[in-house]
């Protein structure tokens, strides 16, 4: 939590900043787009982190949303799969993509970084030809406009369609007793929170346990930190780090679909570029080492909301679009700068 | 700085020859530890001096002062019994100086020359600075020639053993004309025969007026090389020995400050079940020898040979590290067991103590606790979820019945010295059942007080029934704790000898493949 505490301040910091600057930035529809941006971008970056702190790195992660954007496409507008299908169809080539990787780094023994590197190329390839190069929407949506409202809505929209009943009876309990809170139930407040974002809680809070509670987590540390030692400890430690590629494929079709409804529409060539650097610029911000053996959950989290203040920032401070990534990459830099000086000075403090 | 010389008179007027070194009243304060007091060494021209101490004693801050590296909060240096400050390694160096680590300091990607020569290296004049290659290979040649390693100048360090290796950093101190050559365990890493190479290398340099301070762990090697000998104990003088008062015992004396009785203790090994039956293993490196042993319940079976004899690729098959091609492995009544990998030979209760212990035996940038729980975390946990309490009540225990000289359980690893190291990692194999500990060099680079409890523990295993396998390439250590040695060579078992047959000679004909007898 220690570690944390630094880039939190400078999240802070910077929120500060930006609401004084243009009051835009508390307004509910901005406040909602951005949940709903952290949220498709979280999840992805949690998976990023997982592989960083296995010492590798994922780089095909943009190209594999612009492949399972576009056979999504096809599947849902061409082929007219039904949703259920076209997803667990999504997912699996996730797991697949995943599994291959962590079978070339971990079997046949490659780099983590030429593997996914090529990985990038290839899907990027893949999905251009089998889109035929051109644009895919999603069009007026028949037949999966739950789906769609799922990736899309707000919490209110799904409990409203879903639970209706239930809704009702809040409503009249809110009347009868006069909480005026509960009146709009479920509009309004937390129900106003992006589907994308309610995501992300539950999936972090699942792998927080499971990084760090569970054995499979401190497995995961262990391998980063010395492989040799673990696997002298009795640690398949293969199969850990070829599950963080699977983990981090699987959490990227779930960002990739999130994402694909975002935008609407899938551009093969263009869809998910930088992504994946977006996801590893989050982990690492957040207190991963490109080492291995060192991150958590709850730095990942902070250092993608990190990312999109950012992005915003460059809105709503009225900054030219075309600085974008400059300001991102100088706030990085910076950060990472700082938190070198912090180590350094507490290295030296302890000496002494 | 105050000059606290507490010395014994030997003023810059004495007759007798001017000592080449001394250091005295030396003080350096850590924080928290005040890791050496008023402490004075002396060395003379051309002597073998040995410095011990048991670790954390401060030989090598001591060392680490003269090579420049630290710098004294009080006390004098004298160099040919003028006053000098030592501020940097550069002004170490430029006094005749050379600090030969444990961990050697040189780069695989060079060859010899590069190393001998890194960061001086001649040039040929002129604004592009091109190295005068000839001329580093020729004066290479001749400090190589000088310490009898058959190699060109132009040989890749990688291709080189460890021993050749510290050769190129000898060879790369006297390049620097080095008068003290400060040598910090200098065997750890050394086969039997590559020792006796390194000895008549400081025999020889010694001839050649080089003073040379050793620092070792092993006093069997002393009592052979050294012309005299300063003990350490708590960053103080604990006392010095002359060339005629040194003996095994009374160094042990100084440095602990007591006798450590029965230091050494064989069991007898009873003539039960086998805890170990090993037919027929071959091992991927030595595919045409195969070895076939069997390690007695309640006996401990030292492995012994030189380096390369094919003891570690034995120790990595039975632990699955590195799995056997052939053969058939028994323990106790489970026979023809597979071990693939180390998951299966933890499962079946067969443990290895790495000889690396800081990169294979332990994850030295987690706490104690975590790595005590490492192997049997799954037994501590519910669901997949680490039941913590639990957990840290285990490592707590482990450490005390182990003595780990922690201060609690979440004290990172890499803070530890070098044999509470090696009992956590003993901790971690003790929390699980064991049926059969392969112990590799488990003494390298600790001290004589925790030699002597692990050794204890060693042989508290065996007493239980548990099948204890020593590979050491320590002599003393072979033959003080083992009670039957097996002896390899090139891959292949050359004899089981039993405790009546050992002795070092024995050992040794074995060890270079001679079968005479």
């Amino acid at each position: 939590m220690k570690k944390e505490i630094g880039i939190f301040i400078l999240l802070v910091v910077l929120c500060a900043v930006v609401a004084l600057k243009n009051p835009l930035f508390l307004s509910p529809t901005n406040l909602h787009n951005m949940a709903q941006l952290v949220g498709i971008y979280g999840i992805y970056s949690i998976g990023a982190g997982v592989v960083i702190i296995t010492g590798g790195i994922d780089l095909s992660v943009g190209s594999f949303f612009a492949l399972m954007g576009v056979v999504l496409a096809i599947l849902l507008t061409e082929k007219h799969w039904s949703w259920p299908l076209a997803i667990i169809a999504v997912v699996g080539l996730g797991l697949a993509v995943g599994s291959l990787h962590g079978f070339l780094i971990t079997r046949v023994g490659l780099q983590p970084f030429i593997v996914t590197l090529c990985g990038l190329l290839f899907y990027r390839g893949l999905a251009r030809f089998i889109a035929d190069d051109t644009t895919k929407g999603f069009g007026e949506s028949v037949g999966f406009t739950q789906l769609k409202e799922f990736a899309t809505g707000s919490l209110g929209d799904i409990l409203e369609r879903y639970m209706g009943s239930l809704c009702d009876i809040v409503r009249h309990y809110a009347k009868a007793h006069h909480i005026s809170m509960l009146k709009e139930f479920p509009t309004g407040g937390l129900g106003g929170v992006p589907m994308p974002f309610i995501l992300l809680v539950v999936i972090s809070l699942l792998m927080w346990v499971a990084l760090h509670r569970s054995v499979y987590g401190r497995y995961l540390f262990a391998v980063g930190r010395n492989e040799d030692a673990a696997r002298y400890s009795g640690i398949n430690t293969r199969r850990v780090t070829a599950s963080a590629y699977v983990l981090c494929g699987a959490l990227a079709s779930v960002s990739g679909i999130l994402l694909a409804f975002y935008t609407n529409s899938v551009s093969p060539s263009s869809h998910g570029n930088f992504y994946e650097l977006y996801g590893i610029a989050a982990a690492v911000l957040g207190g991963c080492s490109l080492r291995g053996g060192e991150g958590s959950i709850i730095g990942i989290l902070i250092g993608t909301a990190l990312l999109q203040v950012l992005r915003n920032l460059v809105n709503l401070l009225g900054i030219p679009s075309s600085l974008d990534f400059a300001v991102t990459g100088a706030v990085i830099l910076l950060g990472v700068i700082a938190d070198q000086l912090m180590k350094q000075n507490a290295a030296r403090r302890r000496k002494a | 700085m105050p000059n606290s010389t507490n010395s014994p008179s030997n003023g810059p007027g004495s007759s007798e020859e001017l000592p080449v070194l001394r250091m005295a009243g030396i003080t350096k304060q850590f924080p928290g530890v005040l890791a050496l007091q008023d402490v004075f060494l002396e060395v003379k021209c051309g002597e073998v001096l040995a410095l011990i101490g048991e670790n954390g004693a401060g030989k090598s801050t001591l060392m680490k002062i003269l090579g420049g590296i630290h710098r004294p909060d009080a006390g004098e240096i004298f160099i040919d019994g003028k006053p000098v400050a030592i501020h940097s390694v550069d002004d170490s160096i430029r006094h005749g100086i050379a600090l030969i680590h444990q961990e050697l300091n040189v780069l695989d990607n060079l060859d010899i020359a590069g190393n001998v020569f890194l960061g001086r290296e001649p040039v040929w004049g002129g604004p592009f600075r091109l190295i005068d290659r000839k001329r580093i290979l020729s004066e290479t040649q001749t400090y190589l020639d000088r310490l009898g390693l058959k190699a060109a100048g132009s040989t890749p360090l990688k291709s080189l053993s460890i021993a050749e290796q510290q050769m190129v950093e000898i060879a790369k101190a006297l390049s620097l004309k080095a008068r003290i050559l400060i040598m910090d365990e200098p065997t750890s890493s050394l086969t039997l025969t590559e020792t006796e190479r390194l000895f008549q290398v400081v025999k020889e340099l010694r001839a050649d007026g080089v003073s040379i301070i050793y620092i070792s762990h092993r006093l069997g090697e002393i009592q052979v090389l050294a012309d005299r000998v300063v003990a350490l104990r708590d960053g103080a003088n604990a006392g010095a020995l002359a060339r005629d008062e040194i003996s095994h015992d009374r160094m042990v004396k100084l440095m602990v400050g007591r006798d450590l009785s029965q230091f050494y203790e064989h069991g007898q090994g009873s003539a039960g079940p086998a805890s170990l039956n090993v037919e027929g293993l071959r091992t991927r490196r030595y595919p045409d020898r195969s070895v076939s042993f069997e390690l007695r319940r309640g006996e401990i079976l030292g492995f012994s040979g030189l380096v390369g004899a094919g003891r570690t690729e034995v120790a990595e098959a039975l632990f699955g590290v590195e799995p056997a091609t052939d053969g058939v492995v028994t323990i106790a009544d489970d026979p023809g067991i597979s071990i693939r990998s180390p998951q299966q030979a933890v499962s079946r209760g067969i443990y290895l103590v790495p000889e690396d212990r800081r990169h294979c035996g332990l994850v030295v940038e987690l706490s104690i606790r975590e790595n005590i729980s490492l192997p049997g975390l799954s037994r501590l946990s519910r669901l997949g979820i680490v039941n913590r309490s639990r957990e840290r009540d285990v490592a707590v225990d482990a450490c005390k019945s182990l003595s780990v000289k922690a201060p609690n359980v979440e004290v990172i690893a890499s803070n530890l010295s070098g044999g509470n190291q090696q009992k956590v990692v003993l901790a971690k194999w003790l929390a699980l059942n064991p049926r059969v500990i392969i112990f590799d060099e488990p003494t390298r680079g600790i001290d004589v007080g925790a030699k002597a409890e692990i050794y204890k523990l060693m042989r508290e295993l065996a007493d239980k029934g548990v099948g204890v396998m020593m590979i050491s390439s320590d002599m003393e250590e072979i033959l003080g704790v083992s009670d039957r040695v097996v002896v390899m060579h090139e891959g292949a078992l050359m004899k089981v000898l039993e405790r009546s047959e050992c002795n070092e000679e024995a050992i040794m004909k074995l060890a270079v493949g001679r079968m005479d007898e």
